[in-house]
């Protein structure tokens, strides 16, 4: 079975600074993409499952995104939450010649 | 197979036998029963007269249990005799049952005071006259009442309350006659049973007391009561209630050793008799009978230990029993003695008739023996523990009646319902709790973590860690964390600041590769932010994505995404210019709330991240510092220019206050208040740091004050001559509290844990030298001061103030839901 994928250029990866995230539209939904410190990227829904905050504005490290509303963590690898939430999606994203490239299953 | 006979189906005979199930076949039960009936709760015969239980609610056994485990029941038949020679038992209907072991449980018969005209010649009780211990008793009380108007119930305890209660349900007019000089005498001092009487009569009841009923009227009917003084009260019916006797009529027939009750010893085993035993409230055990059911559950047990062989070496002590009285409105509980007996008990007592409010202890060698509560009973649970077990007490013996401050007692997490809510800010149940760590998380921060609970406005941690105390039974883990600063460097805050030092670590992410093996931790950095800004000053080697998402917009993040600004108002004052401004900006961005806050400012709810940059240039006004672990506030009273009782000019002091500190950062918040005299118009007393103007131009300094999620008066730090000497204080009690306060420690947990005398010493007496040191590292923090407003100008970064949301809801209605802010529009790509 091979999974159809759609993928988006949004643009160059030096508008996402080190370490946090940001909000892109693709195709009509919110997506979340962080640039980690080592440099790796990051994709996940855009909108937190407990109470709809903001997830491109919060924390992250190597692994985990902080809701900034009430401090749920989700790992980025996977979406799973750390503390007992609905997962984040996730997307595959790269870096392809410093542009941000993110894969949409269909 | 053994043959168990029991006498008796109530709760101590059915319960026995329940426990003797429990702990193995090989038994042939025969039960009689004199009531003709299964097994009931007899407790909720009271909520049964009341009408708040229907009978079918109160019945603990079904016909059909008894025929599941193969128990003989014989309901209605009463056994007249024992032969304890040929092991048989005779029954009124004709029937010898034989048995190997025999329990008699034959409970209690009401007490019936020798009144004239109680008893009807032919028929027994004259009709309109009632006890209240059974079924048929309750059912015949109700069809009466319902049909008559006036009752007089004789016997003024627990019983006699909950009848006159039960049947004014019933729309009875009820007078409660009691014999003794006040209320439930034998569980209140005269203080209290006067307290009581007052709730019982605001219910409508009439008391009459002292009274001893002597006669009662009417031939065929009731037509009052008549007492020794003389005087009568006319009704239609009589409920007695003045007490119980142990049913001993079957064991004295016997031949049986009756006393009191049945005597029995330790085994319950009926004294001379290898093979008869008795349970419940027809025995005298050690002496003592009981009138309450705690005590038999623990007989039952025993017995049937001993019966079954389980425990051959099971043994009753006796109990300690605790009265509670059932009327709605009314609470009660009393245990022990009801005042002190020897010189040396201590007696503790507090009384507040006019709610109705009474609680006392008697205390001996350091133990409970007595203790009564009345209208407030939410102790009970802990006092009722230390009774029974004899546990250690607080040193201040006021903590036994009342929580004072903190959250309730230790054994509060025992008795808590599952369901109970312990966290209100994020809804985490007491079961919840429980089951995170049944399922294997054992550190208080771990439970945290999973159920969030506690991490909301914080006031239920203790409850919190009580619970997982209780949860875990003991088997808490220490959370290796628990002493660090960050829980991502394993680290005590003055470990990491020298290491800090020692190695000139300037960033956040500097810290992570040196001390914590590299690994970034997120929930961490915040703290480190505030840390290393505190110790570098200009140094500090700011990283953006270090920083929580407030600290890099200066703003308040809000439910829906949008900011909250709210721009510096030094003192609470403000001009006409500035609220232009401010009513200008919030036309122009569609602000949906403008708001007076409570720290004497202005907010603006309501603003998209992308706007902040424009209203903070319109506003040209100085961020508040409304979002940050920072200074932020000094509120202030108008003071000795306008008022009447000023004592010293609390607004120019409160913005040269503010001035001169404004958004440093600190493990917690700050927040000040100077007040124009004692009246204390600013809340001076409940600041982090409160300065109150006194008599003599002088000025009084408090620190570790709190009025949010905690409620502290602050402890007085020094009291000074000027408002330079505020100044300098402020500057270095701030300074001190950053440098060695937890992260996110407030001043109201800090100054307690350090101490007010260290503090006094060290900042006011300079006991330690470190004034000078203090001083010059806060005045140079006030000089790296910038306005992070001005930020707004040039992003630090890329996309700083771009939308996080796909779409931006405000308020109750929606809001511009476009232009949907993102960057790179996509641009469909290969598919795969
Ligand atoms: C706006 C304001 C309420 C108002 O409408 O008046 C307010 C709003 C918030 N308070 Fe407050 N507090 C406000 C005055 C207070 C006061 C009164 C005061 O400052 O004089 C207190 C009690 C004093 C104190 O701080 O202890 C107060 C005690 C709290 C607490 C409890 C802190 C504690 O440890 O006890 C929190 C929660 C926290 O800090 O974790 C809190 C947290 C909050 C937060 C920041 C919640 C949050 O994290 O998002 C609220 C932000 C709302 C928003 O979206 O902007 N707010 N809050 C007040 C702003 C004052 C100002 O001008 O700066
Ligand atoms: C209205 C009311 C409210 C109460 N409220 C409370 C309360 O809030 N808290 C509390 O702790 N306690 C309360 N009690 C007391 C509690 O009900 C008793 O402690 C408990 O029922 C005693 O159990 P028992 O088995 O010893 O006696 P019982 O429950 O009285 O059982 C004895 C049984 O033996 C039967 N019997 C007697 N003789 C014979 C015989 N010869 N042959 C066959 N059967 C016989 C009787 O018919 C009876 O059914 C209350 C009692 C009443 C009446
Ligand atoms: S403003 Fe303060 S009190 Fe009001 S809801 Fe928010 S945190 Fe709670
Ligand atoms: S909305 Fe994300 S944690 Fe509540």
């Amino acid at each position: 079975m091979t999974a159809a994928a759609v993928e988006y250029r949004l643009g160059p990866v030096a508008d996402l600074p080190v370490g946090e995230g940001r909000l892109y539209t693709v195709d009509g939904v919110g997506v979340a993409v962080f640039r980690l410190r080592d440099g790796s990227l990051r994709a996940v829904s855009a909108v937190c499952p407990h109470a709809g905050g903001p997830i491109a504005d919060g924390l992250a490290d190597a692994e985990v995104v902080i809701c900034p509303l009430h401090q749920h963590v989700f790992e980025l690898a996977t979406g799973c939450s750390r503390t007992g939430q609905a997962p984040l999606r996730v997307y595959p994203v790269r870096d392809d010649g410093g542009e941000l490239v993110i894969g949409v299953e269909q | 197979m053994t043959k168990v006979v029991v006498v008796g189906n109530g709760m101590a005979g059915a319960r026995t036998v329940e426990e003797i199930l429990a702990r193995g076949d090989g038994f042939a039960i025969t039960m009689f029963g004199e009531e003709p009936y299964g097994n009931y709760n007899r407790i909720l015969l009271s909520n049964v007269l009341s009408g708040a239980e229907e009978e079918d609610g109160i019945f603990l056994n079904s016909l059909g249990w008894y025929a599941e485990n193969g128990i003989d029941l014989r309901a209605g038949v009463r056994v007249t005799r024992i032969d304890t020679f040929a092991k048989v038992v005779h029954a009124d209907d004709g029937s010898v049952t034989a048995y190997d072991k025999l329990v008699i449980a034959t409970g209690s018969t009401p007490f019936v005071p020798p009144v004239k005209g109680m008893h009807h010649p032919r028929r027994g009780f004259h009709q309109g006259v009632f006890a209240f211990r059974t079924l048929d008793d309750t059912r015949a009380m109700v069809r009466y009442a319902r049909d008559h108007e006036r009752a007089v119930v004789i016997g003024g305890g627990l019983l006699g309350l909950e009848a006159a209660r039960g049947l004014q349900t019933h729309g009875v007019e009820v007078t409660l006659v009691h014999a003794a000089g006040h209320l439930m005498n034998a569980q209140l001092d005269a203080q209290g049973g006067g307290i009581l009487r007052r709730s019982v009569e605001r219910l409508g009841i009439t008391v009459r007391l002292p009274a001893r009923t002597t006669e009662i009227l009417g031939r065929d009917r009731v037509e009052g009561v008549r007492f020794a003084d003389g005087n009568s009260v006319a009704c239609d019916m009589v409920v007695v209630a003045a007490g119980i006797r142990p049913n001993v009529a079957l064991a004295q027939a016997s031949g049986l050793p009756v006393e009191r009750g049945i005597v029995v010893d330790d085994q319950l085993r009926v004294q001379d008799e290898p093979d008869v035993y008795a349970v419940g409230e027809c025995v005298q055990h050690r002496g003592a009978t009981y009138g309450l059911v705690a005590p038999l559950w623990e007989q039952a047990k025993v017995l049937a230990d001993h019966l079954t062989g389980r425990d051959p070496k099971a043994a009753y002590h006796g109990s300690r029993t605790a009265t509670k009285l059932k009327v709605a409105g009314v609470d009660v509980a009393a245990m022990g003695i009801v005042a002190p007996e020897r010189d040396d008990d201590e007696f503790v007592v507090f009384a507040e008739p006019k709610r109705g409010v009474y609680k006392s202890v008697v205390i001996r060698d350091d133990r409970i023996v007595g203790a009564t509560l009345l209208g407030d009973v939410h102790k009970v649970g802990f006092l009722m523990q230390a009774f029974d077990r004899g546990l250690p007490l607080p040193q201040e013996r006021v903590r036994l009646l009342f929580d004072l401050g903190g959250p309730s007692e230790e054994v509060a997490a025992a008795e808590l319902d599952d369901s109970a809510q312990v966290c209100n800010c994020n809804g985490v149940t007491k079961g919840a709790i429980a089951a995170t760590v049944h399922g294997g998380v054992k550190t208080l921060g771990g439970v945290m973590d999973a159920t969030r609970a506690g991490k909301g406005c914080g006031s239920c941690k203790t409850l919190v860690s009580q619970i997982v105390e209780w949860a875990a039974g003991g088997a808490v883990e220490e959370d290796p964390s628990a002493g660090w600063y960050v829980p991502g460097v394993p680290l005590s805050k003055p470990e990491l600041m020298a290491a800090i030092r020692e190695r000139g670590l300037r960033s956040v992410s500097s810290v992570f590769d040196a001390l914590a093996g590299g690994r970034e931790d997120a929930k961490s950095k915040m703290g480190l932010v505030s840390l290393l800004r505190m110790m570098w000053g200009d140094e500090y080697v700011d990283e953006r994505d270090a920083r929580f998402i407030n600290d890099r917009v200066h703003a308040n993040i809000q439910k829906d995404g949008t900011f909250s600004v709210v721009p510096q108002m030094k003192g609470g004052c403000t001009t006409p210019q500035q609220l232009r401004r401010i009513a200008d900006v919030a036309e122009r961005y569609a602000l949906p709330l403008v708001k007076v806050t409570g720290g004497q400012r202005i907010d603006l709810l309501g603003v998209r991240k992308e706007d902040l940059p424009k209203v903070w240039a319109e506003l040209d006004m100085p961020s508040g510092y409304a979002y940050g672990k920072s200074f932020r506030t000094v509120k202030t009273c108008v003071g000795a220019d306008f008022c009447r009782f000023g004592l010293g000019d609390s607004t120019a002091l409160g913005i040269a206050i503010e001035s001169r500190f404004q958004g440093l950062e600190s493990p917690g918040k700050l927040k000040l208040a100077v007040t124009g005299c004692p009246r204390n118009c600013a809340e001076a007393y409940v600041k982090d740091l409160g300065v109150v103007a006194v008599e003599g131009g002088r000025w009084e300094i408090y620190v570790g004050g709190a009025a949010g999620a905690h409620v502290r008066k602050g402890d007085l730090l020094a009291t000074v001559d000027s408002p330079a000497e505020v100044l300098a204080l402020t500057g270095r009690f701030i300074q001190y509290y950053r440098e060695s306060a937890n992260w996110l420690e407030r001043t109201y947990a800090w100054v307690p844990r350090v101490g007010i005398e260290h503090l006094r010493a060290v900042l006011v007496e300079d006991s330690e030298g470190l004034c000078a040191g203090l001083d010059a590292r806060v005045q140079a923090a006030v000089d790296a001061y910038r306005d992070p407003w001005k930020e707004g100008a040039e992003p630090a970064t890329p996309g700083q103030f771009r939308e996080s949301l796909p779409l931006t809801v405000v308020g109750n209605g929606a809001r511009a839901t476009g232009p949907v802010p993102a960057v790179g529009s996509a641009v469909a790509g290969e598919s795969t």
